[in-house]
């Protein structure tokens, strides 16, 4: 049965039988609908990539006051549709490798202060220009400009010079930092033409993708870009689309429509329902994302380590994990870390334990109630989590009040302001801009107020140590002293989940952002 | 239709013009009050008091708040809404598609839904208290009472998801086939149909009924016209100035009231345009959209004034 079943499904594979056929003949060999569907994707991606057809994506994080500048990129939607348009310099590939893109060849000195970008030959922006090392060195220098509003604008302060030479780009480094690469892949850092200096939401790139239709808020369309240069291997569609649809209900109902082919942030709680519908895919996967809570370790109570560690052990990590992401996640260990990163090292886990936390409670002498900031907006199920949080506490003896705050206004008046509040990061590529991001002594985003300069001095030691081993041993140190002695509570990593209909083929999982780390739509194709 | 009623209608205008000025100071005042700035609503997570500062400047964020609002009023004045402050865009340019779908959506929900209660309202009346009237008026308060959102799902569940009819997510674009574009918005227009029904057609009915216990429709009745014939000739003409109050809140419901519904249908109107930019506390875009509700609301208002008036003619004549 399985041979004949094998022998069909790579005949629709090849096109010369109809997927309805397909489907008819497995059911009268007494499959299930899922088991054929399964089986006719794996048939596909062995037969590789159909070219044609629009490729429909169904995504939540869109605003009318998105704007095609990569500089100002912050939600989900301009970042999926960014990787439809824009090229990169690097990219992470999904096994976390470095994968060069614009750059043919990144190279350093032995201390990696001064590192060489090689410009390859031949990629062409949508208008028609060849991408040149004055294009990539402007791009970086608009991205590093003080006066500019750009999400990397953080790394990039990082860089002293920027030098275009012929067909290189060198750039020396204020503080060597062995990661370079890692940073150049960040999603803001999207070529354009003279750095998009003359106009920056102009949207042109040397994506697989050119942009036709832009109404943030609603949809943003691309038609494929015949000279892009690698079109073997992304670009498969004729046409992408991302449609706005904020709504996870009314993103579920256009994929079971068959109006998007996939959409993201499936929530957790309906995942087994959506699971059922046949043609239907969940895609889920780990990543760095994690959800928080965060005490500032240099305001009273919280500047006393006991208190600290009672807070940590008085979570109930696995029933949180149970209830809000219904297993869809893994549980944290209180330093921001997980096996995503690379040079990551396993520590022991931290478990729930009452009467340690009451222990340690009383050690600190704190009287009364601790007061914890929550909002839906913390994180997907923050409030019920904070709620947990209250109970498996109040076993251990420790009280805990909360508040809850609006939503509006969270990020600015509540996080990174209060000394206890739920929050959660997205994670970054590598453990060195996790730790520059929130946990240096000077670092705007500190939201854990942990200052400690013998900390600083391991970040940037770590930073500049080109020896793996070592790297790895020192990154280690740094992470049992943030679980420790920090301030961070981290009881869960979340799973990306996303969702793909019928004819979706090519979807590989990538562990550092959502939807094939963006690249869903430049990289899947719709079976025939 | 002599001088006294031109002199009503252009005492109503002036007093909407006024009334449309103490708005504008309202909105530019709330606007004002509401916590964070924009700089902060901007940068979000990743602001930095140097890069808040830069920002500020550069909005011209630090003028006080009194010249900021002239500047704002002259610019309303001569057409110019100003650009948003988050994306760039020209104001008046993004919110003409989108005020153009509003009124699209809201003009073929009115198209089904003012006639179909007015004329369940006079079907309810002409078998008041009888069975005919107990399940439209059920039915029609059902309807009304789930929220708008639930009815938003069974519709979508039934029509886009089970039997595929319509399409589930209503994305209108410029250049889209009329046809088609009827077809997009069949589902919120329908939504939308449901929720104001009931009002409209209840108030039909109240006020039909209120003008039935007069002693002119009992002549009428004794005169043996048909009950049909009472309602539409004698009852109908007399009880439509409260009709057409409800009917005109209702349709100022459903262009500046309908954000839930866009929501659920991806509807690219005015509602969802103004909560973007809301939470980015993007002044200028929230002052133009509530500037332009507030126009609405109070010319709506002011047309039914104006109706009720010249159909009522102890106001077309005076004493």
């Amino acid at each position: 049965m399985s041979n004949e079943l094998d022998y069909l499904s790579r005949r629709v594979a090849s096109g010369k039988l109809s997927r309805r056929d397909f489907l008819g003949r497995a059911a009268a060999l007494g499959v299930s609908a899922t088991f054929a569907n399964s089986l006719l994707s794996s048939a596909a991606r062995a037969a590789g990539p159909v070219k044609g057809g629009a490729l429909k994506a169904g995504l939540v994080g869109g605003e009318s006051t998105n704007s095609l500048d990569p500089a100002l990129m912050m939600t989900q939607v301009p970042f999926a549709f960014g990787k439809c348009w824009g090229e990169m310099i690097v990219e992470l590939s999904p096994e976390g490798k470095l994968e060069n893109r614009i750059a043919e060849e990144i190279g350093s000195s032995d201390d990696a202060k001064v590192w060489t970008l090689k410009i390859r030959d031949g990629v062409e922006f949508h208008n028609g220009k060849t991408v040149t090392a004055e294009d990539v060195a402007a791009t970086l220098e608009r991205h590093s400009d003080e006066k500019s509003k750009s999400g990397a604008l953080g790394y990039m302060k990082g860089i002293e010079t920027i030098k275009a030479s012929g067909k290189e780009v060198v750039l020396t480094l204020k503080e060597a930092n062995a990661d370079l690469p890692y940073l150049l892949s960040d999603y803001h850092l999207i070529v354009q033409p003279n750095g998009g200096k003359d106009k920056p939401d102009a949207g042109i790139s040397a994506g697989p993708y050119k942009i036709v239709t832009n109404e943030p808020g609603v949809r943003h369309g691309g038609e494929r870009f015949a000279n892009y240069w690698q079109g073997d291997k992304m670009g498969h569609a004729d046409q992408v689309e991302v449609i706005v649809i904020n709504d996870a209900t009314a993103r579920t109902a256009a994929l079971q429509g068959g109006q998007v082919n996939m959409i993201n942030r499936v929530e957790p709680k309906i995942v087994d329902l959506i699971k059922r519908l046949p043609g239907v895919t969940i895609r889920n996967h780990a990543g760095p994302g994690h959800y928080v809570f965060i005490m500032h370790c240099n305001t009273a109570p919280f500047d006393n380590n006991d208190l600290r560690m009672a807070l940590k052990l008085a979570i109930d990590r696995e029933e949180m994990l149970d209830k809000i992401l219904r297993g869809y996640g893994s549980l944290g260990n209180d330093f921001p870390i997980n096996a995503s990163y690379p040079l990551f090292s396993e520590i022991e886990q931290r478990k729930y334990d009452p009467d340690k936390a009451k222990f340690h409670y009383k050690k600190s002498g704190h009287d009364g109630t601790v007061l914890l900031r929550t909002s839906d907006v913390a994180f997907p199920g923050a409030v019920d989590a904070s709620q947990l949080f209250q109970q498996s506490a109040a076993k251990a003896g420790i009280k805990i009040e909360l508040k809850r705050e609006p939503g509006d206004g969270y990020w600015n008046e509540v996080w990174n302001k209060q000394p206890f509040c739920a929050s959660y990061w997205g994670g970054r590529s590598t453990q060195d801009q996790m730790y520059s991001t929130a946990y240096l002594s000077t670092a705007d985003w500190n939201d854990t107020r942990f200052k400690r300069p013998d900390f600083d001095k391991m970040v940037l030691a770590a930073r500049a140590e080109l020896d793996e081993a070592k790297r790895k041993a020192m990154y280690h140190d740094m992470a049992v002293m943030v679980r420790d002695e920090g301030g961070l509570i981290l009881p869960m990593f979340n799973q990306f989940i996303d969702a793909t209909g019928a004819k979706v083929g090519g979807w590989v999982d990538d562990p550092h952002q959502e939807l094939m780390n963006g690249y869903a739509l430049a990289k899947c194709w719709l079976e025939a | 239709m002599s001088s006294p009623v031109v002199k009503l209608v252009a005492q109503r205008i002036a007093l909407g013009i006024l009334l449309l000025l103490a708005v504008s100071v309202l909105i530019f005042a709330g606007t004002q009050i509401l916590p964070g700035d924009v700089a902060q609503a901007i940068l979000g997570q990743s602001a930095t008091p140097e890069s808040l500062a830069n920002l500020r400047e550069q909005l011209g964020l630090n003028q006080p708040a009194y010249l900021r609002y002239f500047h704002w009023l002259g610019g309303v004045l001569t057409g110019d809404l100003g650009t948003a402050m988050s994306s760039g865009q020209d104001i008046a340019t993004s919110i003409k598609g989108r005020l153009w779908n509003t009124l699209f959506l809201a003009f073929w929900a009115a198209i089904v839904a003012v006639p179909l209660a007015i004329i369940l309202g006079l079907i309810a009346v002409r078998y008041r208290n009888g069975w005919v009237d107990k399940l439209i008026s059920g039915l029609a308060l059902a309807s009304t009472s789930f929220p708008e959102f639930f009815i938003g799902y069974v519709l979508v569940y039934f029509f886009a998801v089970k039997y595929q009819i319509f399409p589930g997510i209503s994305t209108v674009y410029e250049g889209m086939p009329f046809g088609e574009r009827v077809q997009a918005i069949a589902l919120p227009a329908t939504a939308l149909t449901l929720v104001v029904l009931a009002h409209m057609m209840r108030m039909t009915r109240a006020a039909i009924l209120n003008v039935m216990q007069s002693a002119y429709v009992e002549t009428a009745e004794l005169k043996g016209l048909s009950a049909f014939s009472v309602i539409r000739k004698h009852a109908f003409p007399n009880a439509i100035a409260p009709i057409i109050n409800v009917v005109m809140l209702n349709l100022a419901y459903l262009i500046v009231g309908v954000v839930v519904v866009e929501v659920i249908f991806v509807y690219p109107g005015m509602g969802q345009y103004l909560v973007d930019h809301v939470t980015k506390r993007d002044v200028p875009v929230v002052q133009a959209v509530g500037l332009i509700f507030a126009a609405v609301y109070i010319s709506l208002n002011i047309i039914a004034d104006i109706a009720a008036i010249v159909a009522n003619p102890r106001l077309r004549h005076p004493k």
